[in-house]
C-alpha cells in the first residue's frame, strides 16, 4: 500500500509516511483552490489534511486496513472512528451501485469525517471509505414517482474524479436525512452560514474578475438584485467592491456585510441603486428596521476622503441608516506605530520607563481601538439582532480587521483551528488583503509606503482575546505565531500575492504548499490543552488598556530573558495525559470486572457506561 | 428596585425624585424589620431608614432601598430586596457578608453637595446633608449610598458616627477584637490553618525555632537564644530566636547589632538580619559601635565551617524609604477608584503613564531586584546580613522574598504562613502602626502588601510552583482591615502577649484572651471557601529533601498530583546549588562609591563602612552584569519548580495584581474569561483523574462499579460563565453585555500622518 490511506489524518500521518514511498508534504494536491468558490474552497480548506488527490479511497485498501484490524472489525457494519470524529448518519439496505464490480448492498454511514459503506455480503467485506472533504457535490436521484430498481438514491460527485452512487429504498425514507447530513458534513461553511438561502444567493456574476478584480469568483449578494443593479451599485463603491455577506446569524439572520467606501464626492453624489441595495440587506433581516453602517475610519478621514472622490453614506440619503465612526487610524499610523515598538523593545528594555515608552508607542491603543470597533458590531448583531454594513476607504484592510475579529467574537467555529483559517482565507485572502504589497514580499523598497502591519494588527487583537478567554479557542499562541512567522517567510504560498484573481492566474495552488497543509499535519503543536467548545457563547472581550498587553512571546521573543515560558500549559498537558493514562486503566480493568462477572452471573449493564467518555487532545 | 429609565451613561442627570412618589417610600419601611448580623461583642451605634444603594453596574442610575446600620465593628446595608436577589455566592466571609463594610476597612468618605464630591472629615462634618455619601474601602469596593429620602436627623448622625468611628483616632483596648474575643469568653481556638494540613508553625516556642534550623540544616552553626524569655532584656525581639551570639553580647545593646538568623542554606551559608544601633549623639560611642559590628561579623565569619564570606547589605541605602513607598501606594491605589463608566474610559486612555508615573510597580522591581542580589549571594556561598534601622520593615521583606525565592517549603500554604510567622510577627513588624489601625500616627506604610505585590508576580510568573492562587493571596490582604485577628493588630509579640489578658485577670493567666491568628482560616470561611486557596496547577514535591526535613503529610486529594511528576522530579537537589558557576569577579569588586547613598541613611553608612569593615561589603558596583550572568545562567537550565525560582523583573514582566485591584471595576470584568477559567478547567480535569483514581482502585478490590463516588472536591463553580474577578465581583444581576469603551480620542494626533493618502494609493477614480 504505497499511497496514504484515507484513514491518514492527524495522528496517522507520520507513522504511515515511514512504511510507505509517499514522502511528500501532505496534501499538496488539496492547497488553496483559488480557482473555485469561496464557498468551495473554504471546504477545502477544512479538509486540507486529507489528500485528495491519491485514488487510494478505494475498497482495496480500506479492505487492507480491516483485515488488519483482525475479525472483530470485519463483522461490524460501522467505520472505527478516529478521535474526535463522530457518527451522524446512518442506512441501512443501500446500495452501491458500483461501476466495476456491480451492485452491492451494506450499510451506509455519514460521519464527521467520512462517508462510509460496508457490505457484508461479500468476502472479505466490501468497504467503501470516502473523506467528506473529497465531496464536491450532492445530488438526488428519482423522485417519489421512480420506478425500477435502483432508480431513486443519491449521487455524490468527488473531487478525485469518482462519482458514486447510491440506490435507497423508497420505503425507508432514509435518503432525505443522509442527503442533509451529508449538506451539513461535507460543506461545513455553507452549512455554518445557511447560505444559500431565501435572502441570500450565491452569484458568479464574478466569475471572472470582471466585477471587481480584488474580490472572489463566487460572491453572496441578496436574491432580489438583478446583475445590471449589481454593476450600478460596483460603479459607485471605491473599486467596485459591493456590499457581500461576511456573516449571518444562525437565529436572527442579521448580517455582517463589508463593502469599500461609497464615491460620494465633494458633490455628495447618490446612487439609487446602492440606497436601494442597503435597504434590501436591511429588510433581509426581519428583527430590526433599522441599519448600521461602521465606518472604520476616523470621521476626519471619511471626510478627507470626499476631496478624492470617496466620502461615507449620508443619513439623509439612506434612510434607517445610522452611521457610526470607529476611529481607527490609516496603514500609515499603523506602520509608524510599530516602528517606534520596534525601537522600544530591541535591543534594550528600558526598565523604568517602560510603560510610558510603550504608550508612546500608541500600538496598543491602536489594538483598542480595533477590538472596540468588532466588540460594537458584535454587539449590534448580537444583543441589536440588527444588521451592519462595515467598510473604510477600500474596505480590504480595516474592514478585514473587524469583520473577521467580530465573527470571533460572534461565532465559536472560528475559534477552531480549521475555523481560523477559514476566517483568515475568506476574510483575507478571498477578499483581496494585499498581502504582497502590505508585507512588501521580496521587494527591497523597505519604504514603500504601501507596507503596513495590518494583518499583524488582526493576529495580535486575536491573541489579545486569547488572553481573556483562555479556553475558548481551539488554538494556542503558538499557532498564531507560526502564521505570523510564515507571513513573511513565503515557504507556503498562502500569503503571496495580492488577490484570488492573481493567485489563480499565477497557478499558485499548484506551485506552492497551503500553509494550513503544513500547520494540520501536526496539529498537536498548536492546540490549546484547555480549549473548552463552548458553541453558542459570544465573546465580549475587554478593551481596556487594564486588559491589554504588549504580546511578549511575539515582540520581544528574541530576548533571552524574556524567552516565553508556558509552564501552565505543559502543566495541563501532563494532567490530560494522566486522565488519559486512568481512562485507559479504568476501561482495561472495567472491560476484566464485566467479563468476569459476565460469566459468573447473567447481571448486564456495561460498566464502561458509567464513564463519561471525554476526549483527550494530546 | 427602582429604575431611572434606561438613559445609558449619556443622558443628563437623573432625577430620581420624579419616579418616587413619598407613599412608596412608606412601604419601603418594612426593611425597619431588618436586623444586622452581630458577632459576639458587637453593638449598633446608629441607624438610618430608606437609604439607597446605587450599583456601580448599573451606571449609578438604579438602586436598593434598604437601612444603613452602624456597628463598632462594621458599616452595614441592610435591604429586603436584595436578600432576595441573592443568588448563591460561592464566596462567603463568615464576619463579612457582601454589604458590609469593616470599620478599618474604610479610606476614604465622601459627600456628594450638589453634584460635587467634598472629603467628609472629623470636625468638618457639615450641618448640610450630603445627597450621597461615598466609602471608599482598601480593598476597593466604593460605596454610593443615597440619602435623599433618610429622615434628616437620623443621617446627619449617621454620618457623624461613620466619620468619627471611621477617621477618628482610637486606642489599641477599643479594637473590636478585644470586645469580641471578650464577648465570646476566650474563643475556642480552632486548629491552625487548614484541617488535614501540615500546621502553622507559629514560632512562638524553642522547639519551632529547632525545627526550623534542622529542616534547613542551620543546627551546627546557630543556636537558639532563650534570655528574652518574657521579654527580660527587649520588647523589640521574640521570646525565642537563632544567633550565634554569646547571651552576654544580646544584653550588651537590647538586641540590636546582632546579627539575627532567618534561614540557612543548603551550602552551610546563611541569611541574617540586624537591627543598626540609634544614632548615636558622641563620636566616642560611635566608635564603639563600630568596633563592636565588626567583632559580630567576625565571630559570625569564624562560625561558619567553610569560613565563607560575609556581606552586609544596608537595605536602606538602596531600596526606597518607607515614605516613599506610602507616598506610592497612595497614587496607586486612587488609580482603581473610578467613580463612574466616564472617569473609567477617560483615564484608560494615560492609564500606561499614569501608572508608572504612582512609581509602584518601580518600587516592586526594586524590591525584586534586591532580594535577586542577595538570593545571588547565597547561592555563591556568602552569608548576608540585612541591616536597617530598626530591622523590622525592610528586612522583613527582603528576608522572607529571598526564602520563598530560594526554598520551596514557602511557597506550600503552610510554609508561607510559618515563614510570615518568622519574619513578620516574630520579626517585630509594627503592624498596628503600619496598618494604622489606631488612626494616630504617620507611620502608615503598606509594607506587608508590598511584600504580597512581590510574591504574586512570582506567582504569575511560575503559577505551578506555589500550593496557593492568587485569591489567597488577595484574601490575605483584605483579613488587615478586619480587626479581629492577632497576626494584624500589635507592634511585636510583646505588645501581643502583654494585652491578650484582661486587666483584672492579669494574675490568673489561664484567663487571658487568645485572639485568633489569621492563619485560622476557618473563622472567617467554609472549607467550600478555603478550597479556592489551592493552586489546581500546584505540583507537590515528590520527595522529602534537606528542604522538608520536617514530615508533612500530604493531602490524600491531593496525591494524585505527584505521582504525575514523580519521574521528571526525580534527580537529586543539592547538586543544582553546586552547577552554577560563580562570577569571577565576585570577590574583587571595589567598595560603593561615595554619593551613591541618600542623605538620611548616612549615619548608617558611616557605621558600617569604616575601613576595616570595607572587605566584607563587596556591594552595588558591577551589579548589573553579574546580576544578568548569573539570572542567564539559571535560565540557561530547565526550570525547577522546587528549586530556585528567580523573578523577571523587566519592564513587561511585571503586571498589576488584577484581582486585587480591579475585581470592584465593572468595566474590566470579563465575563466568561480571565485566568479563572483555566483554573476551573484544572480543577475539572482533576476531579476527573480523582474519580477515576478511585475508580481503578475499586476496580483492582473487584468490587462491582458504583456509581461516581460523589464527593468529589469542586472549588470552583461549574457554571461556565463566571466572571474573570471570580470569587469577588458582582456580575450576577444583569445579563452579559459588551463593555464598549467611550470614545475619547483625545491622545492621538499624528500630525502629517493623517494627511497622506488615506488608504494606500490614490483614488484615481474621478
Amino acid at each position: 500500500m504505497e499511497k496514504s490511506t484515507s484513514y491518514d489524518s492527524i495522528g496517522s500521518r507520520r507513522s504511515f509516511q515511514g512504511s510507505g514511498s509517499d514522502s511528500r508534504p501532505p496534501s499538496v494536491g488539496s492547497v488553496s483552490s483559488a480557482s473555485s468558490s469561496v464557498i468551495e474552497q473554504t471546504v477545502h480548506k477544512t479538509t486540507a489534511v486529507m489528500p485528495s488527490d491519491s485514488i487510494s479511497q478505494t475498497d482495496f485498501s480500506t479492505d487492507f486496513r480491516v483485515l488488519r484490524d483482525g475479525n472483530k472489525l470485519a463483522q461490524m457494519e460501522e467505520p472505527s472512528l478516529l478521535p474526535g470524529e463522530s457518527m451522524k448518519d446512518m442506512a441501512k439496505d443501500v446500495t452501491y451501485i458500483c461501476p466495476f464490480t456491480g451492485t452491492v448492498r451494506g450499510t451506509l454511514t455519514v460521519t464527521s469525517y467520512r462517508l462510509y459503506f460496508k457490505s457484508l455480503e461479500r468476502d472479505p467485506p466490501f468497504v467503501l471509505d470516502v473523506p467528506l472533504g473529497v465531496i464536491s457535490r450532492v445530488e438526488k436521484i428519482g423522485g417519489a414517482s421512480s420506478r425500477g430498481e435502483n432508480s431513486y438514491g443519491l449521487e455524490i460527485f468527488c473531487k478525485d474524479v469518482r462519482t458514486i452512487r447510491f440506490a435507497h429504498k423508497q420505503e425507508g425514507h432514509t435518503r432525505r436525512s443522509i442527503f442533509e447530513n451529508l449538506m451539513k458534513y461535507a460543506f461545513p461553511i455553507s452549512n455554518n452560514l445557511g447560505l444559500p438561502n431565501e435572502s441570500w444567493k450565491l452569484s458568479k456574476i464574478n466569475d471572472n474578475y470582471e466585477l471587481c478584480d480584488t474580490y472572489p469568483a463566487i460572491l453572496v449578494v441578496p436574491v432580489n438584485v438583478p446583475e445590471d443593479e449589481l454593476k450600478k451599485v460596483a460603479a459607485f463603491r471605491s473599486r467596485n467592491r459591493i456590499p457581500v455577506i461576511s456573516w449571518i446569524h444562525p437565529e436572527s439572520q442579521a448580517t455582517i456585510t463589508r463593502c469599500s467606501q461609497p464615491l460620494v464626492g465633494m458633490s455628495g453624489k447618490r446612487s439609487k441603486d446602492d440606497e436601494k441595495y442597503l435597504q434590501i440587506i436591511m429588510d433581509s433581516n426581519a428583527q430590526s428596521h433599522k441599519i448600521f453602517i461602521f465606518d472604520a475610519r476616523p470621521s476626519v478621514n471619511a471626510v478627507a476622503n470626499k476631496a478624492k472622490g470617496g466620502g461615507y453614506e449620508s443619513e439623509d440619503a439612506y434612510q434607517n441608516a445610522e452611521l457610526v465612526f470607529l476611529d481607527i487610524h490609516n496603514i500609515h499610523v499603523m506602520r509608524e506605530s510599530l516602528r517606534k515598538l520596534k525601537e522600544i523593545v530591541y535591543p534594550d528594555i528600558e526598565e523604568s520607563r517602560w510603560l510610558s515608552n510603550l504608550e508612546s508607542t500608541h500600538w496598543l491603543e491602536h489594538i483598542k481601538l480595533i477590538l472596540a470597533g468588532a466588540l460594537r458590531i458584535a454587539d449590534k448583531v448580537e444583543s441589536g439582532k440588527t444588521s451592519v454594513v462595515v467598510h473604510c476607504s477600500d474596505g480590504w484592510d480595516r474592514t478585514a480587521q473587524l469583520t473577521s475579529l467580530a465573527m470571533l467574537m460572534l461565532d465559536s467555529y472560528y475559534r477552531t483551528i480549521r475555523g481560523f483559517e477559514v476566517l483568515v482565507e475568506k476574510e483575507w485572502l478571498s477578499f483581496g488583503h494585499r498581502f504582497q504589497l502590505r508585507v512588501g514580499h521580496g521587494d527591497k523598497n523597505h519604504t514603500d509606503a504601501d507596507r503596513s502591519p495590518v494583518f499583524l494588527q488582526f493576529v495580535d487583537s486575536v491573541w489579545q482575546m486569547i488572553r481573556q478567554f483562555p479556553t475558548a479557542f481551539e488554538f494556542n499562541e503558538f499557532f498564531l505565531v507560526t502564521i505570523l512567522d510564515h507571513l513573511y517567510s513565503c515557504l507556503f504560498g498562502t500569503f503571496l500575492l495580492n488577490s484570488e484573481q492573481q493567485r489563480v492566474k499565477e497557478g499558485l495552488q499548484k506551485s506552492t504548499i497551503s500553509l494550513w497543509a503544513y500547520i494540520n499535519s501536526q496539529l498537536e503543536e498548536f492546540i490549546n490543552p484547555l480549549y473548552v467548545n463552548c458553541y453558542n457563547h459570544v465573546l465580549y472581550p475587554v478593551a481596556s488598556m487594564r486588559h491589554l498587553e504588549l504580546w511578549i512571546g511575539y515582540y520581544i521573543r528574541w530576548n533571552p530573558r524574556m524567552r516565553p515560558q508556558e509552564p501552565i500549559h505543559q502543566r495541563y498537558k501532563e494532567l490530560l495525559g494522566k486522565r488519559a493514562e486512568l481512562q485507559k486503566k479504568v476501561e482495561e480493568l472495567q472491560r476484566e470486572v464485566s467479563n468476569r462477572s459476565a460469566s459468573s452471573s447473567e447481571k448486564a449493564g456495561s460498566p464502561s457506561r458509567s464513564v463519561t467518555p471525554i476526549q483527550t487532545v494530546i | 428596585m427602582l429604575s431611572l429609565g434606561s438613559g445609558g451613561g449619556k443622558t443628563a442627570k437623573p432625577s430620581f425624585v420624579s419616579y418616587v412618589s413619598p407613599e412608596e417610600i412608606k412601604k419601603e419601611n418594612v426593611n425597619d424589620e431588618l436586623k444586622p448580623h452581630l458577632l459576639p461583642g458587637e453593638l449598633v451605634i446608629c441607624e438610618a431608614n430608606t437609604v439607597v444603594k446605587y450599583s456601580r453596574e448599573d451606571s449609578l442610575q438604579r438602586g436598593f432601598y434598604g437601612k444603613l446600620v452602624c456597628t463598632n465593628f462594621k458599616i452595614s446595608f441592610l435591604s429586603a430586596e436584595q436578600l432576595l436577589d441573592e443568588v448563591d455566592q460561592s464566596y462567603r466571609n463568615k464576619l463579612m457578608g457582601e454589604n458590609d463594610i469593616s470599620l478599618h476597612c474604610v479610606d476614604q468618605i465622601f459627600g456628594v453637595y450638589d453634584d460635587k464630591k467634598k472629603p467628609l472629615l472629623p470636625g468638618a462634618v457639615k450641618n448640610k446633608i450630603p445627597e450621597k455619601l461615598l466609602l471608599y474601602c482598601k480593598d476597593f469596593r466604593v460605596f454610593h449610598f443615597g440619602l435623599t429620602y433618610t429622615k434628616e436627623e437620623d443621617a446627619k448622625r449617621l454620618i457623624r458616627v461613620i466619620v468619627h468611628h471611621c477617621l477618628n483616632p482610637t486606642s489599641l483596648k477599643c479594637l473590636f477584637a478585644f470586645s469580641y474575643v471578650g464577648a465570646a469568653g476566650g474563643l475556642k481556638v480552632g486548629p491552625l490553618g487548614i484541617e488535614g494540613e501540615p500546621p502553622t508553625i507559629m514560632f512562638e516556642t524553642k522547639n519551632d525555632w529547632r525545627d526550623e534550623l534542622d529542616r534547613t540544616g542551620g543546627l551546627l552553626t546557630y543556636r537558639i537564644i532563650s534570655s528574652n524569655e518574657n521579654y527580660k532584656i527587649s520588647t523589640r525581639l521574640p521570646q525565642f530566636f537563632a544567633a550565634s551570639v554569646s547571651d552576654d553580647d544580646i544584653k550588651k545593646y537590647k538586641g540590636k547589632g546582632i546579627p539575627l538568623w532567618c534561614w540557612s542554606h543548603p551550602s552551610g551559608c546563611a541569611l541574617l538580619k540586624m537591627a543598626a544601633f540609634p544614632e548615636t549623639v558622641d563620636d566616642n560611642s560611635s566608635q564603639m559601635d563600630k568596633g563592636w559590628i565588626d567583632r559580630q561579623l567576625q565571630v559570625l565569619g569564624e562560625t561558619h565551617p567553610l569560613n565563607h564570606t560575609i556581606k552586609t547589605e544596608i537595605l536602606s541605602a538602596t531600596l526606597p524609604t518607607l515614605q516613599e513607598i506610602q507616598a506610592s501606594y497612595s497614587r496607586f491605589k486612587q488609580l482603581f477608584l473610578p467613580d463612574n463608566a466616564a472617569e473609567f474610559w477617560e483615564s484608560d486612555v494615560k492609564w500606561l503613564s499614569v501608572l508608572e508615573n504612582a512609581n509602584w510597580l518601580e518600587i516592586i522591581r526594586q524590591c525584586l531586584k534586591k532580594a535577586l542580589d542577595i538570593v545571588e549571594c547565597l547561592e555563591h556561598s556568602t552569608s548576608v546580613v540585612l541591616v536597617e534601622e530598626n530591622c523590622s520593615d525592610l528586612c522583613c521583606l527582603i528576608a522572607s522574598l529571598v526564602q520563598v525565592i530560594i526554598d520551596p517549603h514557602f511557597r506550600t500554604i503552610s510554609g508561607f504562613q510559618s515563614l510570615i510567622q518568622k519574619e513578620w510577627v516574630m520579626g517585630c513588624h509594627c503592624f498596628l502602626d503600619r496598618c494604622n489601625l489606631l488612626r494616630n500616627n504617620d507611620k502608615e506604610v503598606s509594607v506587608f502588601l508590598l511584600f504580597l505585590e512581590c510574591v504574586w508576580q512570582l506567582l504569575q510568573q511560575y503559577p505551578p510552583a506555589f500550593e496557593f492562587t492568587e485569591t489567597y493571596l488577595t484574601i490575605l490582604s483584605d483579613s488587615m482591615y478586619i480587626p479581629i485577628f492577632s497576626t494584624f493588630l500589635f507592634n511585636s509579640p510583646w505588645q501581643r502577649d502583654n494585652n491578650q489578658m484582661l486587666d483584672e485577670d492579669r494574675r490568673m493567666r489561664s484567663r487571658s484572651l487568645k485572639l485568633p491568628s489569621v492563619w485560622e482560616w476557618s473563622v472567617q470561611f467554609e472549607n467550600s471557601v478555603q478550597a479556592l486557596f489551592y493552586n489546581p496547577l500546584y505540583i507537590g514535591k515528590p520527595k522529602l529533601d534537606r528542604f522538608r526535613r520536617t514530615q508533612r503529610i500530604k493531602d490524600p486529594e491531593l496525591n494524585c498530583l505527584e505521582i504525575v511528576q514523580e519521574n521528571v522530579l526525580d534527580m537529586p537537589e543539592p547538586q543544582r546549588q553546586m552547577s552554577l558557576p560563580s562570577s569571577p569577579s565576585y570577590h574583587s569588586r571595589p567598595s560603593p562609591k561615595k554619593g551613591f547613598f541618600r542623605e538620611e541613611t548616612d549615619h548608617l553608612i558611616k557605621t558600617f563602612l569604616g575601613k576595616k569593615i570595607s572587605r566584607w561589603t563587596p556591594t552595588a558596583e558591577d551589579h548589573s552584569v553579574n546580576n544578568r550572568l548569573f539570572y542567564e545562567n539559571w535560565r540557561s537550565k530547565p526550570i525547577d519548580l522546587h528549586g530556585l525560582l528567580l523573578p523577571l523583573h523587566d519592564g513587561p514582566a511585571l503586571k498589576i495584581w488584577g484581582q486585587r485591584y480591579l475585581r470592584w471595576i465593572p468595566e474590566v470584568q470579563i465575563p466568561g474569561g480571565g485566568l479563572t477559567t483555566t483554573l476551573n478547567k484544572a480543577c475539572e480535569i482533576i476531579d476527573e483523574i480523582k474519580t477515576l483514581q478511585t475508580k481503578v482502585s475499586q476496580c483492582l478490590l473487584k468490587r462491582q462499579p458504583s456509581s461516581p463516588n460523589t464527593d468529589v472536591f469542586t472549588p470552583f463553580h461549574q457554571s461556565s460563565r463566571l466572571s474573570s474577578t471570580f470569587p469577588f465581583g458582582t456580575l450576577r444581576r444583569q445579563s452579559i453585555k459588551p463593555r464598549i469603551p467611550v470614545s475619547t480620542n483625545l491622545s492621538m494626533s499624528f500630525g502629517s500622518m493623517e494627511n497622506l493618502p488615506d488608504d494606500e494609493e490614490d483614488l484615481g477614480l474621478l
